[in-house]
């Protein structure tokens, strides 16, 4: 089994934070700072300390795509992460993709198909979206539904959110 | 989730002191299992060493003209990298197999190798589990166990190590880098995970502090004919009831060298060299698949609701060598087969 052994020297210790620290976030643009304990997970972060409750928690445990928001460009589940694990990213929120005067075409394309009913799954599926559309992965319809997999739609709405996408992934950049 | 305390690792010896110094200690990489296992109370660590800040994120070539996966690198990059998409597309496909997206992006493959069985009553906390608490009893014999092994199982356990990335490294023949108090040592695939025996309580087989720096892929070329075939209860996000990792080199229609291994079928990633000699030196025929298919299941033990695996284990044994024989699930395709 063991097939090569090396002694390496020892490192310098781990730096230690207090059981409640200071994180500091850039939050759709604002560098924001926050007193939490660690066991405070990012979603939590934004729905309760920064009162951005667009940010959805369905199922609290990575089944569901609710909490989908943007690190550093990239899409995740904000429940299964710690806020004091994201110190200094770059988070793009549902409130930071578009505004009510000028809203992201995603949003647009979701309320001209019709692509929601309750509407709870509606700001992880979009902003999945967004970052499906930056990853250019996804060609055919085929590959819009496998990459959009991650976000349950208990409505059942499926069919229009993947036209939505579909249209904005097929329209040319202005 | 019960209340701990977080640092963030300076370096990889000095992780591996903190966790030889203190049984509490955790490591956590991208948090997709370990956080989840907190929620439920399963894992209550009293501090968590964050490895994020270690410089384990890279895939290099290694100097024997393989591949080098820091334990850093994430599910999707690793997938979606252009050397691992042409020389290893099994395990491409294998990694946009399992989870979703999101989770892709925040899983490392170090984290991959180490996320726990899915067995329900591991997770609830009203029932006996020997995994969870070893001597308790398992629940899963003589209860509810369609998503159970049906290969290497034992009177204590019969859950299932989970990962699909996993079956591709097996296949692949991976070597893990690992390092602990004692310094850095390599561990072959096949020997990372165990059976779980009378200590189920056990995945793997590192000692606790040890950490893991990098996988390996080895310099071989199985780029041409492989197939990941994953059976599910729906078309994604889903574990696998049964999955097949399956390689060949062939020479005409003979087969040169031949890689098969299973998932959702025990404790451990199930590779089976007996059936891959089987193959070996044989014609790519259905024939040849079905003996080796059989060679693989003749000890398999059904529980009751699992026991369909076992016929269907057969027959994705089979498809998935056919499919690999053909090559029908090329690099540049290996995404669009992804959707069947
Ligand atoms: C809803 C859902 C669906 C999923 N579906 C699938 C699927 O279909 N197929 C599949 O294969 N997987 C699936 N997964 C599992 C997912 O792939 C794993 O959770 C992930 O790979 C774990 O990696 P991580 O970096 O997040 O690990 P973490 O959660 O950070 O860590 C897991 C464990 O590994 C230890 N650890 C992590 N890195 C190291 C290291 N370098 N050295 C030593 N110890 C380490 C940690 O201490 C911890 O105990 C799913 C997960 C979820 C939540
Ligand atoms: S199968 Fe293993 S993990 Fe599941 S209840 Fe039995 S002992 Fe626990
Ligand atoms: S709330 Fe995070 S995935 Fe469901
Ligand atoms: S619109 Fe109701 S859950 Fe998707």
């Amino acid at each position: 089994m063991s097939t090569s052994t090396t002694q390496a020297p020892l490192g310098p210790p781990a730096i230690a934070l207090a059981p409640v620290g200071t994180v500091t976030l850039k939050i759709n643009g604002v560098e924001r700072q926050l007193q939490i304990a660690p066991w405070t997970t990012l979603l939590d972060a934004l729905r309760e300390y920064l009162d951005l409750t667009g940010t959805k928690k369905g199922c609290d445990h990575g089944q569901c795509g609710a909490c989908t928001v943007l690190v550093d460009g990239k899409r995740i589940n904000s429940c299964l992460t710690l806020a004091v694990m994201k110190e200094g990213a770059d988070i793009t929120t549902i409130e930071g993709l578009g505004t009510e005067e000028k809203l992201h075409p995603l949003q647009q394309a979701f309320i001209d198909h019709d692509a929601f009913q309750c509407g709870y799954c509606t700001p992880g599926q979009i902003c999945s979206a967004a970052a499906l559309l930056t990853e250019g992965k996804a060609k055919t319809t085929a590959e819009i539904r496998e990459l959009m997999s991650g976000n349950i739609c208990r409505c059942g709405a499926y069919t229009n959110i993947v036209a939505a996408i579909e249209e904005v992934l097929n329209t040319p950049k202005a | 989730m019960n209340s701990f305390t977080y640092t963030r690792a300076t370096a990889v010896d000095a992780a591996v002191r903190e966790k030889s110094a203190d049984d509490g200690v955790k490591f956590i990489a991208g948090g997709t299992n370990l956080l989840d296992l907190m929620k439920e109370n399963i894992e209550r660590p009293t501090r968590l060493v964050d490895i994020n800040t270690l410089p384990l994120t890279t895939i290099d070539s290694t100097p024997e003209g393989g591949l080098r996966l820091g334990a850093l690198a994430t599910n999707a990059d690793t997938a979606w990298h252009p050397e691992v998409e042409k020389r290893y597309p099994l395990l491409s496909q294998a990694i946009l197999a399992g989870a979703s997206p999101q989770l892709r992006n925040m899983a490392t493959d170090g984290g991959n190798l180490f996320q726990r069985t899915r067995c329900y009553y591991f997770y609830d906390l009203a029932t006996p589990c020997n995994k969870r608490e070893p001597g308790s009893g398992c629940s899963a014999i003589g209860g509810y166990n369609r998503i159970h092994a049906i290969l290497g199982t034992s009177e204590s356990c019969i859950a299932t190590h989970p990962s699909d990335m996993c079956v591709a490294l097996a296949a692949l023949n991976a070597t893990v880098r690992v390092t602990g108090k004692n310094g850095e040592r390599t561990v072959q695939f096949a020997d990372f995970h165990r059976l779980p025996e009378d200590q189920p309580q056990f995945d793997n087989t590192l000692a606790p502090d040890e950490i893991v720096t990098a996988i390996d892929l080895p310099n071989e070329d199985f780029s041409q004919n492989f197939s990941y075939l994953k059976l599910r209860d729906r078309t994604s996000y889903a574990f696998a009831l049964v999955s097949v990792a399956a390689a060949l080199q062939l020479e005409g229609n003979t087969i040169k060298e031949a890689r098969l291994a299973l998932g959702g079928v025990a404790h451990k990633p199930w590779r089976d060299s007996a059936a891959e000699n089987l193959l070996k030196g044989q014609p790519a025929t259905e024939e040849t698949f079905r003996r080796a298919a059989a060679a693989v299941l003749q000890d398999a033990k059904g529980y009751g609701h699992n026991t369909f695996k076992i016929e269907l284990a057969k027959r994705a044994i089979v498809r998935a060598l056919k499919q690999a024989a053909e090559g029908t699930q090329h690099a540049t395709e290996a995404f669009k087969n992804s959707n069947p």
